[in-house]
């Protein structure tokens, strides 16, 4: 018979091992998958590292990682209050929204580093006030934030989907369904060869750390998310804590949609999150909510996210095949998490055991 | 009578601390077995280890004269031995009858769990051991004695022979106490061998056969109890003579610090739960409150740290009106307040004790300056509180409040709400779980505390406590004043009639 128990004395080392365990069968996997599809894995893997130790290619998996990282810190600091913010995607895409409409009303000649300041900005702000009917609701009528969460997503794709077809709808694009571009002069700047925006992530990375660790809210914020009884307890007015880190989590995740806006997507449209807001759920989860761990595991998703786009383009193998590479490593990364937390217990002498307890 | 467990040369070690060292000890079948020792002794590891939640380093378990290797509770369960966990281990919106199958039937298999059948024997053992417990009762609904005989049927659905018990009377009121004494003595006549862990010298002369006694990790001794006494068990475990009675000069009364005026409280099921109380303390007083469990005394302690709102009546401090402050303007104001439920409330339990030291102060300077935390000033503030107070942890202040030993979260706690050297402090069962000499210390500190010049409003359940400490009793019953009396002009029973609702001659004082 089969039973499923809490853990209650895993080690961090011991895990660390689950997880790079989970790592190799997930390679080892989809190898198994790629031969029997009929294509040669050491010749895949020869084409992917070919292609994955240009410079170039690394460039482009740090421009992938960017938003990954930023939102998976964005959603990480509301997962520390234990409110279940899976609305980023939403919020990335009012972020952009947001940054498109300050954009939109500025006067043409508006200077390139004043634009993409004042669209920062507006991205925290649009980002920030998505989230705020889930924490209004949450902290005055104790409503499921998951939910309402997951549904502002919804109601953000149709709105921008509406602005493209009909209220924004760029007469210079001839017909075709699409939002005007935001200037060139709003570009994000490049540095080595990336727009500027793993600066930014670095930084923030390093200031969430900071905040939470470090700072009076940021101390709130955790004592909230461990117990709320103990806050109130101490003195903290958890709805107004809740309320704080939510319009922190959601900011981060309405500036993600300005940096992907600004730094590679260019025009608004509903794609332009593109999942990244679920990602990063992901990300936040396998890395313990810890900011510099945010870092890492993103970078590893932009890889494989990449990789799979290889497989595809050099080594010829069908996308299909290269997406059920990358879910089969999702799938042993989430699995590997489910064994480092609880254990499945055999046990042989149940049967007997449970005759005497009902004689 | 046979040995049916034999721990022998037991060793077990956490970061910075060895919890048992070389650690001897024999149930005899059919025996009540004490253990005793300081909070952080190592009792419950000693327990844990037996069922099979940690593994020693070094020693042997015998288990009825076979040597066995316990690596999980599930060893243990085959072998029939069943733990009572100082705190609980329920599932809070499940019933009774799922928490005690929960774990037992198989997860995956066909079809639902026979749920009735069990509750049907679950009712049938529930009298029989006169544990009346209701099955299809929700944890949340029912009362912390209650949820402690659903943790004892839970050991008797699963046939335990060997009953461990770790501190099971610290969460009891005195009549639950005594009921579970009568429960623990019918188990071992039916041939069931029990380990009872216990601060409490009294119960261990109640009910005990033989006491072992461990200080520091190791053991001192094992003794008969009926060849002993209180005090000299009390000196095997702390190594010194340990005074019970307080020794305090006469209290010197000054100003009303704290003024309760006709204060009416909602308890949790929407009715009153204080109704129209009043009282004053003063500057330099203790003033106890009296009474069975759930008699209003949550309601007004809650009312008075700002938990819960007030329906009328108010609450003075220093003569200025404090019953619509927020927590934290009160704590401000002085009102410090040792909770009840140190788990729920008290500590932030997987954050390092530095941490929790100053879980009220975080944003004060010098603890805070322009929004940032200055661990340079919090650390050895926290320091200072945990040796003060004598707080044994292994890794100093950055022990997480989890791996503590119970009495040495509860001496945590009271060492941070003293230091706030607050006008009042209310301490609610604030020795709960300590042993005999981390006791005597902190009774000596709240009258400290009172001789200061400071108002000291002691919650607690234990007659002898209140007795031993305050100046003046008021007593509640049902939510009202039974009675305020002088603690020197007044004995046992007066309080104990009161306490039952009988009207006395204290109730116009
Ligand atoms: N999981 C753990 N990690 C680290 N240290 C621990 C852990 N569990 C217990 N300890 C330490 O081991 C020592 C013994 O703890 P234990 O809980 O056995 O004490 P105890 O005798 O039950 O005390 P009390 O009467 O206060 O409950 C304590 O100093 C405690 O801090
Ligand atoms: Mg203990």
């Amino acid at each position: 018979m089969l039973r499923i128990a809490r853990k209650e004395d895993m080690t961090g080392l011991r895990a660390v091992g689950v997880r790079i365990a989970a790592v190799l069968l997930a390679l080892l996997a989809s190898g198994l998958l790629i031969l029997a599809m009929g294509y040669d894995p050491r010749e895949v893997v020869r084409v992917m590292w070919s292609g994955m130790r240009t410079l170039k290619a690394l460039a482009s998996m740090i421009r992938i990682a960017i938003p990954l990282a930023m939102a998976a810190l964005a959603v990480s600091i509301a997962f520390t209050m234990k409110f279940w913010n899976i609305g980023a995607e939403g919020q990335i895409l009012m972020g952009a929204f947001a940054a498109t409409a300050i954009s939109s009303v500025l006067p043409e000649g508006t200077p390139g580093a004043l634009r993409i300041l004042l669209m920062a900005l507006a991205g925290l702000a649009g980002g920030a006030l998505w989230a705020l009917p889930p924490a209004l609701f949450r902290a005055a009528f104790r409503t499921n934030e998951t939910l309402l969460t997951l549904m502002f997503n919804y109601i953000a794709i149709r709105w921008v989907e509406y602005l493209r077809c009909q209220l924004w709808k760029d007469p210079a694009a001839m017909g075709f369904p699409q939002i005007a571009p935001i200037p060139e002069s709003a570009h994000l700047p490049q540095l080595l060869g990336v727009h500027i925006g793993w600066i930014l992530v670095l930084v923030l990375a390093f200031l969430q750390w900071v905040f939470l660790r470090r700072t009076k809210k940021g101390f709130e914020v955790r004592v909230v998310g461990e117990s709320e009884k103990t806050a109130r307890y101490a003195g903290m007015t958890v709805g107004r804590v809740l309320l704080f880190g939510v319009l922190l989590s959601g900011a981060l995740a309405g500036l993600t949609g300005m940096v992907k806006l600004n730094g590679t997507a260019f025009v608004l449209a509903e794609r332009l999150a593109g999942g990244d807001g679920f990602t990063a759920i992901i990300i936040a989860w396998l890395s313990n909510l810890s900011a510099p761990v945010i870092l890492v595991v993103a970078f590893l998703f932009a890889a494989m996210k990449q990789g799979a786009g290889w497989m595809e383009g050099l080594a010829g193998i069908p996308s299909a095949l290269a997406d059920t590479v990358q879910g089969l490593i999702l799938f042993f990364a989430l699995g590997s998490e489910f064994f480092i937390r609880y254990r499945i217990i055999l046990e042989s002498r149940h049967r007997t055991e449970r005759k005497e307890a009902h004689p | 009578m046979e040995p049916i467990v034999e721990m022998i040369g037991i060793r077990k070690e956490f970061p910075g601390i060895v919890a048992n060292d070389d650690v001897n000890l024999q149930l005899l079948k059919g025996e009540i077995h004490a253990v005793l020792g300081e909070n952080g002794a190592g009792k419950s590891t000693l327990m844990s280890i037996l069922f099979g939640l940690y593994q020693p380093e070094a020693g042997r378990i015998l288990v009825r004269g076979r040597e066995v290797r316990i690596q999980n509770p599930n060893v243990a369960n085959d072998l029939k031995i069943g733990m009572v966990h100082q705190h609980f281990k329920l599932v809070h919106n499940f019933t009774v009858t799922e928490n005690i199958i929960l774990g037992l039937e198989p997860m995956v298999g066909l079809g639902a769990l026979d749920t009735k059948k069990a509750a049907a024997r679950i009712r049938e053992m529930s009298t029989r051991y006169g544990l009346n417990v209701d099955p299809d009762a929700r944890i949340e609904e029912i009362t912390v004695g209650m949820q402690q005989r659903v943790e004892i049927l839970k050991m008797l659905y699963r046939n335990a022979e060997i009953l461990i018990f770790d501190e099971p009377t610290s969460v009891l009121t005195p009549q639950e106490i005594h009921e579970l004494m009568g429960i623990l003595k019918g188990l071992v006549r039916e041939g069931r061998s029990i380990l009872l862990i216990t601060h409490k010298l009294k119960e261990i002369k109640e009910v005990a056969d033989r006491c072992t006694v461990l200080r520091r990790g190791r053991v001192v001794g094992t003794v008969t109890v009926a060849d002993t006494t209180e005090a000299r068990m009390a000196e095997m475990m702390v190594g010194r003579k340990v005074s019970f009675a307080v020794d305090k000069a006469p209290a010197k009364p000054g100003a009303v610090t704290l003024e309760i005026r006709n204060l009416s409280v909602m308890g949790n099921r929407k009715v009153l739960g204080l109704r129209d109380f009043s009282l004053e303390v003063r500057k330099g007083e203790i003033v106890g409150v009296a009474g069975v469990d759930g008699n209003g005394q949550a309601e007004l302690v809650e009312a008075l740290t700002g938990m819960r709102r007030a329906e009328s009546g108010q609450v003075l401090l220093n003569g200025t009106d404090i019953t619509a402050d927020s927590v934290r303007q009160r704590i401000r104001k002085g009102i410090a307040h040792i909770p009840e439920d140190r788990h729920k409330h008290g500590l932030v339990l997987d954050y390092s004790l530095e941490d929790n030291m100053i879980l009220e102060l975080y944003d004060q300077p010098p603890f805070a300056r322009r929004g940032l935390l200055d661990r340079e000033a919090i650390r050895p503030y926290a320091e200072k509180i945990l040796s003060d107070f004598d707080v044994r942890s292994g890794k100093g202040v950055d022990s997480n409040a989890r791996d503590l030993s119970g009495g040495n979260q509860q001496k945590a706690i009271v060492g941070r709400e003293i230091e706030l050297d607050p006008e009042v402090l209310i301490a609610v069962q604030p020795t709960r779980g300590l042993d005999v000499g981390a006791i005597e210390y902190i009774h000596r500190r709240l009258v400290e505390q009172r001789d200061g010049g400071k108002a000291v409003l002691l919650v607690s359940l234990e007659l002898d406590e209140i007795q031993n400490l305050s100046d003046r009793i008021a007593v509640l019953f049902r939510g009202e004043r039974m009675g305020l009396l002088e603690a020197s002009a007044t004995d046992e029973n007066e309080i104990g009639l009161l306490m039952a609702g009988v009207q006395g001659k204290g109730g116009a004082a």
